[in-house]
């Protein structure tokens, strides 16, 4: 018997299960794979304001930045390589240059620190951006962290306090009790073929779907395709994380094509990382040289210098996306007992404190930071009932 | 038969090599066991593996930085010179 069973082991059931303690719950983590071995394995590690428009997801955003800095004091920013860099949004054309000023003014009325930037300004802070650049904005919030560190850290921390961290365990089935409330988790596992706990936490990301079916509270979530490419290392040649205006509109896209902005960011390994792709296409793990190119053409247009500098590999992965943009963070009345917390799509690093805190509290009976009823579950059957 | 002698550079000095040696074996050949600095500690290295999977024995050619010294053909004329670090260092900022 544990308080809480969490199901998924990245980033956000890594989260839930670091406030769930902290809140004085018994915690079992259950991950199917190995420890942060989905998406949080395949993305940037970033934790973005600059491309949050005003609404409940950056309200999110903004309770989850500040969460991250309290828990790199807590653990030790060097131990999930937390780095406060900022972030530049880089606008090619003046058309853009003026819609990112718009948006400016929106984001800083919604508390996020952007501050305009003319040509001079942005080449100051990127001394290797392509010199033809218009303007820009810089965002002072935007940080990140090495995400599968950021995870592991955070399970270190929950087993030192007690907790139980299953890997390689899948959760096959649910048992339920008369009045259909679900009392606890059955898993491959031999040894533990049954998990009792009054809370289930649906945390397994992309494949939230998944557990959802099971427990019989479907959830929209489709798998959101996304290639990054890795440079040899380099010294510090690009110092915030940068990315081109376009990479706002995209994000907040809907289309199943194929979409791609142009990311660029440096490591504390020293490699630099390029985004940023987004196509719907299943769990289709297959390599695709056209989009490794698209990312390359942009990643040079945008730093010029990179066309000399070799990339050493590339990785996919697959983002939990949501049709209407918003993560699902809420007890689920269709399945009394469950509680949902996935749907974070590209943005599971950066909203993954917000969320596990959220969760805490929700279990716990305390105030909730935010209303939850923009993320609750059954939202998607109102919809399609109306 | 012997094969034709060729001459390349390395950090400024003529070493000559057989036609058809890989950059490992003629710097391996003149007596030379470090071509690399560490990034991080600045240790020496030179090859490892020998066979292109362990990435230990990267070195500029041509200007150009990381490239596997075990893999390469050394060609008539090279400039080959020690990797500091990630080799790119002109390109800090």
């Amino acid at each position: 018997m544990t308080d809480v069973v969490i199901i998924g082991g990245g980033v956000i059931g890594a989260a839930c299960a670091y406030y769930c303690t902290a809140a004085g719950l018994s915690v079992t983590v259950i991950e199917r794979g190995a420890i942060g071995g989905g998406t949080t394995a395949a993305c940037e590690g970033n934790i973005l304001l600059s491309d949050k428009q005003p609404s409940a997801e950056l309200d999110l955003s903004l309770l989850s930045a500040r969460l991250w800095a309290v828990l790199a004091d807590k653990l030790g920013p060097d131990t999930l390589e937390y780095q406060t860099k900022g972030g530049v949004v880089v606008a090619t054309t003046d058309d853009v240059s003026s819609a990112l000023a718009d948006l400016t003014v929106q984001q800083r009325a919604a508390g996020i620190d952007a501050v305009d930037l003319d040509r001079d300004e942005l080449l100051a802070l990127e001394p290797h951006l392509n010199p033809g650049v218009v303007g820009g904005a810089f965002y002072a919030q935007d940080s990140q962290v090495q995400p599968m560190l950021a995870t592991a850290r955070l399970l270190q921390s929950v087993r030192a306090a007690g907790a139980t961290v299953l890997s390689g365990t899948a959760v096959v089935g649910f048992d339920r009790g008369g009045d259909g409330r679900l009392l606890g988790v059955r898993t491959d596992s031999s040894s533990r073929q049954l998990v009792r706990a009054p809370w289930i936490v649906n945390a397994a990301g992309t494949w939230a779907a998944q557990i959802a079916d099971l427990a019989g509270a479907p959830l929209p979530i489709l798998p959101r395709r996304g290639f990054v490419l890795v440079t040899e290392p380099m010294p510090r040649v690009v110092r915030h994380k940068v990315y081109t205006a376009e990479y706002v509109a995209n994000v907040a896209a809907s289309s199943a094509a194929l979409e791609t902005s142009t990311v660029v960011e440096g490591t504390t390994a020293g490699t630099v990382l390029i985004g940023a792709s987004r196509e719907r296409v299943g769990f289709d793990r297959t390599f695709s040289l056209p989009v490794i190119r698209r990312l390359a053409a942009g990643a040079v247009a945008l730093f010029p210098f990179l066309a000399d500098v070799s990339l050493l590999r590339s990785y996919l992965g697959f983002r939990p996306y949501c049709p209407d943009h918003l993560p699902v963070i809420g007890a689920d009345p269709r399945a009394p007992g469950l509680i949902q917390a996935t749907g974070h799509e590209g943005a599971g690093i950066g909203l993954a404190p917000g969320t596990g805190a959220l969760i805490a509290q929700l279990i716990t009976g305390a105030a909730t930071d935010l209303d939850l009823a923009p993320f609750r579950p059954d939202r998607f059957q109102e919809v399609r009932a109306s | 038969m012997k094969a034709p002698e060729i001459e390349f550079t390395f950090d400024g000095t003529t070493v000559t090599a057989e036609h058809g040696q890989s950059v490992a074996a003629a710097l391996i050949a003149d007596g030379q066991r470090t071509w690399r600095h560490t990034r991080i500690g600045g240790a020496p290295r030179g090859v490892f593996c020998g066979i292109g999977i362990c990435f230990d024995c990267l070195i500029t050619i041509n200007g150009r930085p990381n490239q596997r010294a075990c893999l390469i053909e050394v060609r008539q004329g090279d400039v080959i010179a020690t990797q500091e670090g990630t080799g790119h260092a002109e390109l800090s900022c």
